[in-house]
């Protein structure tokens, strides 16, 4: 009976009758359908508390820093001796650590992973590239710390022996070790942009009888120069706020020379130095850490955004 | 007139095809440095950590003669680490993924979450050491606990989840979408039945790889201060814990006083890796078995 009931009333009802039942009942579903998208909109949000939490945390303690070091003593200072009674907080021994390793890494970096780009890109065969691609993911996914280990047990002891006077902790090992972890970002980065440069360039300049250096070099890698620069910068990014290897490495001198066989701190080695030694909050030296990783942050921010900005801007759509 | 002069082409030709040759061989031994140096580096740490490594070592706890050291309470730090960061970065990259494929309009607020995150993934590591310190703590004085640890690691690991997460959802084709509209789903029914099914290996190979890159991840976790040597187990997100690669650190810098350390530190590394590759395998694995290509 109740069958032939439901029946009946479901041939009266019109489609549009029920859509729009269902539009105004307030049922689970469509409370769910509301809440959802808010819901992630909180979590979507949380990436950028992430963001201005860096600011913040980093910004209040480096105010702090600045009340009790000039900001000029702080930035033109070429001695830091944050312990004992003349405490001097210049940050430019950092600054050089940092630029040297950065320097030495990309001397590595730079020739090796385009050079790898471009015989992946134009010379290998399908078959070796399947074989170097994986193994240079596989060389991008070693912990830092591990290359950290290898630097100091292996290739300061080998250029030890090529270099008399190389002290037992030296920038000169990190960097190059740096350059060796940073080369797979570079051939990565520059060969998608290679391999984005149509083939009817190639051909139309191996047409004209240039030969594949030729055409490589005055064709493809112009075509393809913002992507390599944009790599080359993020490159750059990299080294500067790699921290393990040069930690371990170079140990921790504050020293302000170009000496390349000298022991220089970093940056990112102080950071580590200072929260290993358990400053007392509220302390300069405290303070200072967060000085520190503020010019860090300043410093790779500018050189990701700049990287961001060579890719798009200069970007020749084919 | 001559256009080309045929004698002066066929000069310079000979120089030019050298130069080619030459330039083809320069490229290639530049590809061979990355070998050569992963080939080094792997016999290095494999022969320096022979005899050191069996199943006392995997099993005891850390102790300051090299001999008897384990890395029990490492191995168990760096689970209990996962088990904090994996949900975490799952639920916060899968859910912004969604919101900027699925529910944000094209506009300048997606555009400035979207440049934030490329930019988080630019900031140096130990920044984010940084603000665990900090927030977590020191501000909600938590400790260096797992919780802290792990909670730093998965707002640094966030940017690579969401990336490939968004990629994922792209990658599945609108007419899925559409088909599911037609038999009058809702756009949650939609997202939660059709696009995220199709999307999620890509999204779990996405998970995996941030994952293998917390477990390696040092810098961050020195700076919050988990101590050098800490022999209770952790039993919980509230303990005090180490990790292999901070390990693989104080020994290395040890290695100094204690020359043994050395070994240890390449034995560790070993057993790192190898989780590493494990994790990578089954990365690649999903990435190839389930991924479907419409």
């Amino acid at each position: 009976m109740d069958k032939s009931k439901s029946k009946d009333r479901d041939k009266n009802v019109s489609i549009r009758k029920m859509i729009e039942e269902n539009k105004q009942s307030v049922s689970f579903t469509n409370i769910v359908e509301l809440l959802i998208p808010k819901i992630l909109l909180v979590i979507a949000v949380i990436s950028i508390l992430t963001t201005a939490g860096i600011l913040i945390t980093l910004l209040a303690e480096t105010i702090e820093f600045f009340k009790v070091v000039p900001f000029i003593d702080f930035f033109t200072g070429t001695i830091l001796k944050p312990l004992g009674d003349n405490a001097q907080f210049g940050v430019l021994p950092l600054l050089m650590g940092t630029l040297m390793s950065s320097v030495i890494a990309m001397i590595v970096a730079i020739p090796i992973g385009l050079m790898t780009a471009i015989y992946l890109s134009e010379y290998a065969s399908e078959k070796v590239r399947r074989v170097v691609k994986p193994i240079l993911e596989i060389l991008a996914g070693i912990p830092t710390i591990v290359y950290g280990f290898f630097a100091l047990t292996f290739v300061t002891p080998i250029l030890r022996a090529i270099i008399p006077g190389l002290d037992p902790t030296n920038i000169l090992s990190p960097g190059i070790v740096m350059g060796i972890m940073i080369i797979p970002m570079v051939a990565s980065l520059s060969e998608d942009a290679l391999s984005a440069v149509p083939n009817a360039m190639r051909e139309g300049a191996l047409g004209l009888g240039a030969t594949k250096l030729e055409v490589t070099w005055k064709v493809v890698v112009p075509a393809a120069i913002s992507g390599i620069v944009a790599s080359f910068v993020l490159g750059i990014s990299r080294a500067i706020g790699e921290t393990m290897i040069v930690t371990i490495a170079s140990g921790s001198s504050k020293n302000f020379s170009f000496d390349l066989t000298q022991s220089m701190q970093t940056m990112t080695a102080y950071i580590v130095e200072v929260t290993g030694g358990d400053a007392p909050a509220g302390s300069t030296l405290y303070y200072s850490l967060y000085a520190v990783a503020m010019t860090l942050f300043v410093f790779t921010l500018i050189m990701n955004l700049i990287a961001q900005y060579i890719s798009r801007k200069f970007r020749e759509e084919y | 007139m001559k256009y080309i002069d045929a004698e002066q082409v066929q000069k310079k030709l000979g120089s030019r095809l050298v130069l080619n040759n030459l330039a083809k061989r320069l490229f290639f031994l530049a590809t061979l440095v990355g070998l050569v140096v992963l080939v080094i580096l792997f016999y290095r740490v494999v022969t320096d950590s022979i005899g050191w490594i069996d199943f006392d070592f995997l099993t005891s706890k850390l102790s300051t003669d090299a001999e008897r050291a384990g890395i029990m309470g490492a191995i168990s730090g760096t689970f209990w680490l996962m088990l904090v960061v994996a949900p975490i970065t799952f639920i916060l990259g899968v859910g912004t993924a969604i919101y900027l494929e699925e529910y944000a309009k094209k506009g300048r607020f997606q555009a400035f979450i979207q440049i934030n995150i490329s930019n988080l993934a630019g900031v140096p590591s130990i920044v984010f050491g940084l603000l665990g310190l900090t927030v977590f703590v020191r501000g909600l004085g938590m400790g260096a606990v797992v919780l802290a640890g792990g909670l730093t690691m998965a707002l640094l690991v966030l940017p690579v989840v969401v990336v490939s997460a968004q990629e994922a959802i792209r990658a599945v084709p609108q007419f899925l979408r559409d088909a599911s509209y037609g038999m009058g789903a809702t756009k949650w029914q939609t997202i939660k039945n059709v696009v995220l099914p199709a999307a999620l290996p890509g999204i779990l190979t996405g998970v995996i790889l941030a994952l293998s890159r917390a477990i390696g991840e040092t810098a961050p976790l020195v700076v919050l201060g988990i101590p050098a040597l800490l022999l209770p187990l952790p039993d919980g997100i509230f303990d005090k814990f180490t990790v292999m690669p901070l390990q693989i650190y104080y020994w290395t810098i040890d290695a100094a006083l204690v020359a043994e350390y050395a070994n240890l530190a390449a034995a560790t590394i070993v057993v790192l890796l190898v989780l590493l590759f494990l994790m990578n395998s089954v990365a690649i694995i999903i990435r190839n078995k389930f991924q479907k290509r419409y």
